[in-house]
């Protein structure tokens, strides 16, 4: 077993009634006090503990005779190797993330051991299904979701939708002030274009000696709530089409009198979680749910500021965002209003800047109950060899023909599938200007997925990262990643034959290299483009829609068949090539969409009616187009 | 609305989940009150579910001593004979599922549901049956159709790998997407007692043949007294004659209820596990969905086969006039 969130209590509970006596279970994660309410297996008093380990002392519980083996530690770690997964008949996934899934994928696809793969959305939207290497399609026969990408200019100077105002709080500011010094960040750059400024600007994010931290709190505050928003302003051809944005000042904020009663201590976090302290609390705002007025998130806003300078500041300078730290939401969740009242988007409470902040994906215990109970069931028929009973089932939201649950033959395996055929990929990139770390960055591993890459042009090794390498050889990679591919000691050029692989995942595959000289910046800010590759879909959803009232409703198969996770990969900003001025940041509506819709939508559902009779079956109402499916007998 | 709102802490423990159905929804879930009668697998996975997603209480009735059987399928209970000695299953059950919860209130109520005289159930939203008589079934449903307050009604039955699921909700109205627009529908449930006296020539067509089955084997166990689920394949002879009477009485093709299926049924006094989390899963759902008012719930029988796969709804109302 992969996972021991939600659908992995789950999983481990049914395998250990259902009789399975040797279970081994890979976590990395801790428990937490969102789990709870789903993850059964675990306690409050479990909060900080490893997951795999707290579920296998819960199932011993009631059924001590049996093997379960925990290990807390990722499964892309490199112990996880081939040998590893050969040792198991069969591996099911309850993982939270696309790319891990693909790492499983190839191990199992590499070790020949039959995979039950499975996700959730929330209320009734998935599918479990059974990849066996050559008998059915893999996790990658069929594309993925991508996430959506907004123009970088959208978040920092003319947004239009809260979740921008969110990006912007989360990604730039609060990444500036808290996070690793030295990044790159597009704070300034589009507000103040004047180079002189850069100099000047530093200077306001860094918090001098023995500043008064309430006199610093409303400097940053006047400067990216005001000064910033007056600079953009200056730039008139933006704003010819466009709401003009309000500068705020922290002056213009009445104070807000705080209840220095026992507020803090009062509340006391619920989970012990990492943070205990609170800016919302010291105000007496309660109900993360309630609406903030822009007075009280300016005083939210200030007071977080205060209280990470004063009650944790050693943590300054490390910090990066997480979903599960209340006083980082407050803050973000304050920024991401000011911003919002400047540009005259509405403003959003506490409770929904966490969803989108931290891309959090709905989930309840009985589908993963459900889920998990599906899986058992395919593992059972694994065990046995009943390869032809072997059935995707989908958990329809809405029934079809009757069905809730409606089961069809996994597909076939795609013969394009770069990573269960071998099949060569092409791909388009300016040899003369791109690095061997665009390369690495964008292709190998954010397109292709590979952990521990090693690239080679015929028998020259131009990159390989491993524990084992000799130091002159880590220099040698080093510097050959700064270098532009047809300088390299073995020159890549139009032509060129790179074979990249990933020893770990025993993945490996071809590229044809076409040298291009231009790219557009705006439809292709990667500068590259790789083919014979299935490429991911593009997110359609608004990212707000994530966290809306019941959004797991809003569709039938599109969600109903959907592969998701719980709380996915984050939100993050892709740095283009250099000298690139549009850089992309990724938006959370990959929450959205789902990794099977294209297969609801567009593949034929070969299926055997067990009693036998033709039929035609819509999936849905019609909401989608073409969802109508050939049911061949 | 002092009271109405939802606390701090239910909102951080119930985060992921208001996030599926809304707050308004969770705050009726935290104000109702659950009845489950008969703790075996799937009512244990049912249990599980909802007091996980927060309802206001659970009632257990289940008088029965653990044995090794009740064990083997049961989660809730220690394997440890100094914890589960002497009690109740019911007990035993509700010392874990408080645990599981500290927000939801859990309790026993001893004796036979049958007994109990309409003004119990007065006090709960959701009555559920598992393994229950037929007998029981229909005079437990008719109690609390006779009570002014709606109270939704389920029985579940799971045997081997098949699972029979029946909802009477009443009269129920909710409203429903359609597009942008929530339309308010209204769906009339008839009683355990009405849907299967439905005549057989009168079902839908292609009816599920678990409904055809089931019907059978309850018959037969009412006849025999036995307890549901306490049969086995040597009563097959019995129970094929039942069907011969039943199916010719009611003019059917007695082969629309196959042996297999039969023999099957008989065996299953073990519910098979991935089956109870499966039904347990369904059924949480359906009672969410009636008590938050959210989603078109089911109606009104469900059944599930493991061997096919196939979760499916059949209406079985009575035909109107």
């Amino acid at each position: 077993m992969v996972g021991a969130g939600g659908i992995g209590c789950e999983l481990l509970k049914t395998l250990a009634l259902s009789g399975f006596k040797d279970i081994h279970i890979i976590d990395m994660d801790t428990i937490e006090v969102s789990n709870l309410n789903r993850q059964f297996l675990f306690r409050q008093s479990h909060v900080g503990q490893s997951k795999a380990k707290v579920a296998r002392d819960a199932v011993l519980k009631f059924r001590p005779h049996i093997s379960i083996t925990p290990y807390h530690a990722n499964v892309k770690d490199p112990d996880f190797n081939v040998d590893f997964f050969k040792q198991f008949n069969v591996v099911l996934n309850g993982l939270d993330n696309l790319d891990a899934r693909r790492h499983v994928n190839r191990l199992c696809l590499a070790a020949g051991v039959p995979l039950v793969e499975s996700g959730t959305t929330g209320f009734l939207g998935q599918v479990v299904t059974v990849h066996v290497k050559g008998k059915s399609e893999c996790y990658e026969c069929q594309p993925k979701p991508a996430p959506k990408t907004y123009p970088v200019c959208t978040i920092t100077s003319t947004p239009s939708k809260f979740v921008h105002c969110i990006v912007w709080a989360k990604d730039l500011l609060f990444a500036k002030l808290f996070g690793a010094k030295n990044q790159e960040n597009d704070l300034n750059v589009r507000s103040s274009d004047a180079s002189s400024s850069s100099q000047q600007t530093e200077d306001v994010f860094e918090r001098k000696n023995n500043e008064d931290i309430e006199l610093y709190g409303k400097k940053i505050f006047d400067h990216v709530f005001g000064y910033n928003i007056e600079l953009a302003l200056s730039n008139e051809d933006t704003w010819k089409n466009r709401h003009k944005p309000r500068p705020i000042y922290s002056k213009d904020i009445s104070p807000i009198e705080l209840p220095h009663q026992n507020g803090n201590q009062a509340k006391i976090s619920v989970g012990g979680d990492i943070s205990s302290v609170s800016a919302m609390a010291s105000m007496g705002l309660k109900n993360p749910q309630d609406l903030w007025s822009l007075n009280e998130n300016s005083a939210v806003f200030l007071e977080a500021l205060k209280l990470f300078f004063s009650k944790r500041e050693k943590e300054i300078g490390n910090l990066s965002f997480d979903k599960d730290d209340q006083l980082a939401v407050e803050f973000v969740t304050a920024a991401a209003n000011i911003r919002a009242s400047s540009f005259g988007i509405p403003l959003h409470s506490l409770f929904e800047s966490k969803g989108i902040a931290g891309n959090i994906i709905h989930a309840v215990a009985t589908t993963n109950a459900i889920i998990a109970g599906l899986i058992v069931i395919e593992a059972i028929k694994i065990l046995q060899s009943d390869t032809k009973n072997y059935r995707m089932t989908y958990c329809l939201e809405h029934p079809s023909r009757k069905m809730l649950l409606m089961p069809v033959e996994p597909f076939e395996p795609n013969k394009s599938c770069y990573v269960c055929s071998e099949t060569p990929l092409t791909l388009e990139i300016n040899a003369h200007r791109s690095k061997l770390r665009d390369l690495v960055d964008k292709i190998v591993k954010a397109k292709l997925g590979m952990n521990l890459p090693l690239i080679m042009h015929g028998s020259a090794l131009l990159y390989e990262v491993g524990d084992d390498l000799e130091e002159d050889e880590v220099a040698n990679y080093a510097a050959n990643l700064e270098k532009v591919l047809s300088e390299l000691p073995s020159p890549v050029m139009g032509g060129t034959i790179l074979t990249v692989e990933d020893l770990q995942q025993e993945l490996k595959c071809s590229i044809n290299i076409k040298h291009r000289e231009e790219f557009d910046e705006e439809k292709e800010p990667d500068g590259m483009i790789l083919s014979g590759w299935t490429p991911a879909l593009a997110a359609e959803k608004n990212g707000s829609t994530s966290t809306t009232e019941n959004g797991a409703s809003t569709s039938g198969v599109s969600q109903a068949t959907s592969l998701m996770t719980e709380e996915d990969d984050d939100l993050q900003i892709i740095p283009t090539q250099p000298g690139g001025k549009k850089r992309k940041i990724s938006d959370l509506s990959s929450a959205a969409t789902s990794d099977f819709s294209s297969v609801a939508k567009d593949t034929k559902i070969q299926r055997k009616d067990v009693d036998g009779n033709n039929d035609v079956v819509m999936l849905d109402d019609g909401s989608l187009g073409n969802s109508k499916k050939k049911i061949e007998t | 609305m002092n009271g109405e709102e939802l606390t701090e802490q239910e909102t951080a423990l119930y985060d992921r989940q208001i996030r599926v159905w809304g707050a308004d929804a969770q705050r009726r879930l935290s104000k109702s009150h659950i009845l489950v009668s008969g703790l075996k697998g799937t009512a244990i996975e049912f249990c599980k579910n909802i007091v996980l997603a927060g309802v206001g209480s659970v009632t257990l009735n289940d008088d029965r001593i653990v044995t090794e059987e009740i064990l083997s399928a049961n989660f809730l209970i220690p394997h440890d004979e100094s914890v589960y000695s002497g009690k109740s299953l019911a007990e035993l059950c509700c010392d874990s599922l408080k645990d599981f919860n500290p927000m939801v209130r859990v309790s026993v109520e001893k004796g036979e549901l049958s007994n109990f005289d309409v003004d119990f159930f007065d006090k709960f939203d959701v009555v559920v049956l598992s393994s229950s008589t037929l007998s029981t079934k229909i005079s437990v449903n008719e109690k609390c159709r006779k009570l002014l307050k709606r109270i939704a009604f389920y029985a579940v039955d799971c045997r081997d790998s098949c699972a029979e699921i029946f909802v009477d909700l009443q009269n129920y109205i909710y409203s429903k997407k359609q597009g942008d627009e929530a339309v308010e529908c209204l769906l009339e449930y008839p009683s355990f007692e009405e849907a299967i006296s439905v005549p057989w020539r009168s079902l839908p067509r292609r009816v599920s043949k678990l409904y055809l089955a089931m019907r059978v084997i309850e018959k037969f166990e009412e006849l025999e007294s036995r307890i549901p689920g306490e049969s086995s394949d040597s009563d097959l002879p019995k129970v094929q004659k039942l069907r011969k009477q039943l199916s010719e009485a009611q003019s059917l093709d007695e082969s629309q209820i196959p042996d297999s299926l039969l023999e099957r049924l008989l065996e299953g006094r073990i519910e098979f596990p991935p089956v109870s989390a499966i039904i347990g899963g369904i059924l949480g759902q359906e009672v969410i969905k009636a008590l938050s008012g959210k989603g078109d719930p089911l109606k009104n029988f469900f059944f599930f086969d493991a061997t096919d796969g196939k979760g499916i709804i059949e209406d079985i109302s009575k035909q109107k006039p």
